[in-house]
């Protein structure tokens, strides 16, 4: 009973209060049918010595193989204050902030978040976060659906330039609602969205069209034209932008000659380790005029009974615990945790110090695409401008290459095989800040003795 | 707990100061981004605050001060489980090689995170009776979301197109009815009796052609377990519909009685009440599922599979008929580890002392309360691992209401019970004191709470102000519905 | 007690209507429903032109604690919204019957009110609600 505080004595003292036999006979009311004598497909209890050497060893069957996977989920430095602060026990076991007086550290944790969520993305309001980036753009397509005044239409332009998984994530979330989805296709020059394909749409009752930037390839969309082509048509705009990209890229407040409507984005980039995929968080910003749509928890500053300033949660009564079934959504939490790392993390880089990330990224990314470019049998997909990730071709199953760099320690990318089967045997690359300049050279090595072997 | 407030981190900023050392070299190529259209480039750098490192976390550490939290104070919130969060869950989770782990790395660089999601997903079957079970949803609500989308996918896939309605107790928790909502069901409710068990008769008439299936949480929300519960599986499954258990109240329960054996098909766990992974401010959390046999195929993908001895995710293509993704990788991977190494100290012995010790706590509580004068909700029935007391009498008679006892109880040192839920019972207190809480500190919160019912008799105009000792007083929720400040600006600025 | 004006048709879902010289009809909430919101924040009123059908919701009013749709009593076409709510939704608490009227509407048949519940008998749904 590793975390029972009860001596036998204790037990006796209290059945005797309650006026009960056994601890047994606290479960009378439960059909003894029911009842299960034991657990025995538990294994025995292990003490904490015991599962510390289990789980390092466990561990260490993960190794620390060279990376160069990205795709969603990205692999930067993380300040030593990050998760030594996040993990005091006043955050890492506190409650969502529902008694305001006891919880003004929670409170203005997010209230400073917003602030800082809606900068960096260019927009006038932010939520407490949500699940992750994935489910954060299922949100928006709901959102978008209760936000428009006129389209009834319930259909969304989704280009396949967007994250495969999070166009999944959307299917599987809304589309138990009757939302549905069209697919935009891109232009295999650019790998970007196809305009001509997109402009057949025009004159359609559509709610909105989601444009992701730097988009799934790593490459940069016209964000500008297709914010006001989509206005034009009367469309909502949801912006899925990377956080780290926006220290150098213009913020979705920005696109065009309006902004985008709704920004949503996976925030793991933010000081959030990988961790096999989370907890990560996803963050949402929109306009002040669509703040009654938006789902979530929001902070609000105010005062109290004296009129020293305060944080309290606020706009409650969009909620399920208020609105059950009308609810703008069933989300009860945030990722009160990762909002908090992320916070402590875009304070402790600042804006040079993100900046100085973004650049390094695009940086060290550039020097790694002209490496590979230079190997022979490689070559790079799609010309234009990009961020941290870019697409190469190779002339081979990109699988069996992946396995052949993984028995030398490295990770070479992600195979987009499934996806985009039309690209041949196509690598998803991504260099971050945390690689140097040994390490791509690391790669680009190991991949042509890979290619040369075969 | 620090009663002094902090000021916001902006005011904190200087140009030009910085955490230097979390600055990248700069690269050799950073003239890169001169290359980028310039209608693509950033005009004015994002408002984030320019301090030192210091600042920084004197900051933070002081507004973590300002929290109630487990590790700092008993926290009784009905409903949510707030146990003890062993530190070692939170060490061992975050191993170096767990937190570098990439989501897409192949399960050849996995094999040691992806043998404790095994075992999970074994042990999360055990305790629950369940056949199969998945670790993608991140929270409690989002495996509920999955749960419902598995329901409406199992009738689908049989050609029963019809059933789309989700019957809820009225006494449930939100989540459920918008969760039936977000699945594109419609909701609907019907009344418990006066002893907080379902109406069968309400029931009866409730089920027909077109429903899809009920949401039960047992222990109930009322704190109390439903009795009738073989009944209504009887009832529901006799009208075609399937059960979905919510496994909000499974502490009480661990060890004792399992959700599968009581006839449900469908459960979400709560990893961050029952398996104390931590509440984190109002996340992380996770919410996994567990089916029986015949919603087996519709779980959410990924779920970890063995062959031999090395394990492998499951995906869309072993899965043709799973509902699908909820995350864009595989869940909340790191609180799923917490749980894991929860399960494992706590073992076979431990996990069935849980529901004993939970329940112990509840009904030694819910003694001493009613016998110091507090009325009881539901004064015929066993506690559960939480019970309610209403303050419908002090309201009447002393203009005293739950809400001014939950913010007194602040004062003295205590996290207020959950207050005003469940909805049906006026005036109310929902408190779950939790396996982890010694006999001392149980005494010391009835202690506490005599003091306030003493306060509402004589002074109740103090409870009306509480509390006194926090960082603020109340706060004002109109003014901050009305008047929006949802981000921080300048005292002197204009906007 | 919640005042009752005589010269007004009531909803059992707590709304009231008033027959203006015009032919027009406007509406709001009774006093008995904003004293349960408590102070209002926030309040939705329908476009102009929005075609209504008796019983359908069509405005929201939201309370710190609470948020609740109001329900057309009768049918017909919005012909204006009450705008002063937008920035003052506390009208509603302090004038429900006057100031704080939520829309005017062009009824869809001119018999509309007769459906409706007189003072009286709205008087005895709340009474029976207290009991």
């Amino acid at each position: 009973m590793p975390f029972i505080p009860h001596t036998a004595a204790d037990v006796q003292h209290m059945l005797h209060t309650i006026g009960a036999d056994s601890i047994d006979a606290l479960f009378d009311e439960i059909p003894e049918s029911l009842r299960i004598q034991g657990l025995e497909g538990i294994p025995p209890g292990l003490s904490e010595m015991e599962i510390g050497r289990l789980m390092s060893e466990r561990a260490s069957l993960d190794g620390r193989p060279l990376s160069f996977l990205g795709a969603g989920a990205y692999e930067h430095h993380i300040p030593s204050a990050v998760w030594a602060i996040t993990t005091r026990g006043e955050f890492y076991s506190a409650y969502t902030p529902y008694q305001a007086e006891a919880s003004q550290g929670t409170l203005q944790l997010i209230h400073e978040y917003q602030t800082m969520i809606t900068s960096l993305t260019g927009m006038e309001v932010s939520n407490a976060s949500l699940y992750d980036g994935g489910s954060a753009v299922a949100e928006a397509a709901l959102m978008a659906v209760r936000a428009h005044r006129r389209s009834r239409s319930l259909r969304l332009l989704i280009p396949s330039t967007v994250n495969p998984s999070y166009r999944r994530v959307v299917q599987s979330t809304a589309g138990n609602q009757g939302v549905r989805f069209e697919t935009v296709p891109y232009l295999r020059e650019s790998g970007c969205i196809d305009p001509v394909a997109l402009e057949g749409y025009a004159g359609e009752d559509i709610t909105a069209l989601v444009i992701q930037q730097p988009n799934f390839f790593g490459q940069l969309e016209d964000v500008d034209r297709l914010t006001d082509w989509a206005h034009a048509q009367g469309m909502l705009v949801i912006a899925v932008v990377n956080p780290t990209s926006l220290a150098v890229l213009k913020p979705p407040g920005e696109w065009g000659a309006k902004g985008a409507d709704i920004c949503v984005g996976e925030g793991q980039p933010l000081g959030v380790p990988l961790s096999s995929g989370g907890p990560y968080f996803g963050f949402m910003t929109t306009r002040m005029e669509y703040v009654r749509s938006m789902p979530g928890r929001i902070v609000g500053r105010t005062v109290d009974l004296e009129g020293r300033p305060g944080y309290t949660l606020t706009l409650q009564a969009r909620e399920q615990h208020i609105r059950r079934g009308k609810a703008t959504s069933n989300i009860c939490t945030n990722q009160g945790l990762l909002m908090t790392a992320a916070t402590i993390y875009m304070t402790l880089v600042g804006p040079t110090g993100l900046a100085r990330v973004a650049e390094r990224c695009t940086a060290q990314t550039a020097a790694l695409v002209a490496a590979l470019a230079q190997v022979k049998g490689v070559r790079v997909a799609f010309a234009g401008s990009r961020f941290h990730e870019a697409v190469v071709l190779l002339e081979r199953p990109v699988a069996d290459v992946l396995r052949r760099l993984e028995s030398q320690g490295i990770l070479g990318g992600v195979d987009l095989a499934a996806d985009y089967p039309e690209l041949g045997p196509a690598l998803l690359v991504c260099a971050t800040e945390t690689k140097t300049t040994a390490d791509l050279q690391r790669f680009v090595d190991s991949l042509r003795r890979v290619l040369e072997a075969a | 707990m620090n009663q002094t407030l902090e000021k916001s981190i902006f005011e904190y900023s200087q140009p030009g100061r910085g955490a230097f050392a979390q600055h990248p070299p700069v690269a050799d190529g950073a003239a890169v981004l001169d290359t980028l259209p310039p209608a693509l480039r950033r005009r004015t750098p994002p408002r984030l605050p320019e301090v030192s490192e210091l600042d920084a976390v004197r900051h933070f550490t002081r507004l973590s001060q300002l929290n109630f939290s487990i590790d700092t104070n008993f926290y009784p919130l009905g409903s949510c489980t707030m146990k003890y969060n062993p530190k070692a869950c939170n060490q061992y989770a975050m191993l170096p090689e767990f937190l570098a782990r990439h989501p897409l790395a192949p399960d050849t660089q996995g094999q040691g995170f992806l043998s404790c999601m095994f075992e999970l997903q074994e042990m999360l079957k055990e305790v629950t009776g369940m056949k199969a079970v998945s670790l993608n949803p991140m929270a409690g609500a989002h495996g509920e979301f999955a749960g419902v989308a598995m329901i409406r996918a199992y009738h689908r896939a049989r050609g029963d197109l019809a059933r789309n309605e989700i019957i809820v107790p009225e006494a449930a928790h939100g989540t459920n009815p918008a969760t039936a909502t977000m699945c594109g069901c419609v909701v609907k409710e019907i009344p418990v009796d006066a002893q907080g068990d379902v109406d069968l008769e309400a029931l009866a008439k409730a089920v027909g052609p077109n429903t899809a299936g009920i949401m039960l949480t047992n222990p109930s929300t009322l704190g109390v377990f439903e009795r009738k519960i073989e009944a209504v599986a009887k009832l529901v499954h006799g009208a075609g519909g399937l059960l979905y258990y919510d496994g909000a109240n499974l502490n009480a329960i661990l060890g004792k009685v399992r959700p599968g054996d009581m006839g449900f098909d469908v459960i979400h766990m709560n990893l961050h009440k029952t398996f104390s992974t931590p509440h984190g401010g109002g996340g992380p959390g996770a919410g996994a599922v567990g089916v029986s046999a015949r919603l087996e195929p519709f779980l959410p993908v990924p779920v970890v599979g063995r062959e031999g001895e090395g394990y492998r995710w499951l995906s869309e293509a072993d899965r043709p008929q799973s509902i699908g993704r909820l995350s864009a990788f595989m869940g909340n991977a790191g609180v799923l580890l917490r749980a894991y190494v929860y399960m494992r100290m706590l073992g076979r012995e431990g996990m069935s002392r849980v529901g004993e010790h939970a329940t112990l706590n509840a009904n030694y509580l819910m003694a001493r309360l009613r016998t110091a004068g507090f009325d009881l909700a539901y004064p015929t029935r066993r506690a559960s691992h939480e019970f309610i007391i209403t303050m419908k009498r002090q309201a009447r008679e002393l203009n005293v209401t739950a809400m001014d006892v939950a913010k007194r109880l602040l004062d003295y040192g205590f996290h207020a019970p959950t207050t005003y839920f469940p909805l049906l019972v006026p005036e109310c207190l929902l408190i779950e004191p939790t396996e982890t809480e010694s006999r001392e500190t149980l005494d010391a919160f009835v202690e506490s709470m005599v003091a306030i019912l003493g306060e509402a008799q004589t002074d109740a105009a103090r409870l009306k102000g509480a509390p006194y000792t926090m960082p603020v007083r109340r706060l004002d929720d109109v003014r901050a519905a009305k008047q929006l400040e949802l981000t921080w600006k300048p005292v002197n600025s204009a906007a | 007690m919640s005042q009752v004006p005589a010269e007004l048709k009531y909803a059992k879902s707590h709304e009231w209507a008033r027959l203006l010289p015009d032919g027009r009809i406007e509406i709001g909430i009774t006093d008995h429903a904003q004293q349960a919101l408590g102070d209002l924040v926030f309040v939705e009123v329908p476009e102009t032109g929005r075609v209504l059908e008796a019983g359908a919701a069509c405005a929201v009013v939201e309370s710190v604690k609470a948020a609740s749709d109001v329900y057309a009593p009768i049918a017909g076409t919005v012909v204006e919204g009450n705008a002063e709510l937008a920035a003052n939704p506390e009208l509603i608490n302090q004038d429900c019957y006057g100031r704080g009227w939520l829309m005017r509407v062009q009824p869809a048949s001119a018999t509309a009110l007769e459906a409706l519940l007189s003072p009286e008998a709205y008087s005895a749904v709340l009474a029976s609600a207290e009991a």
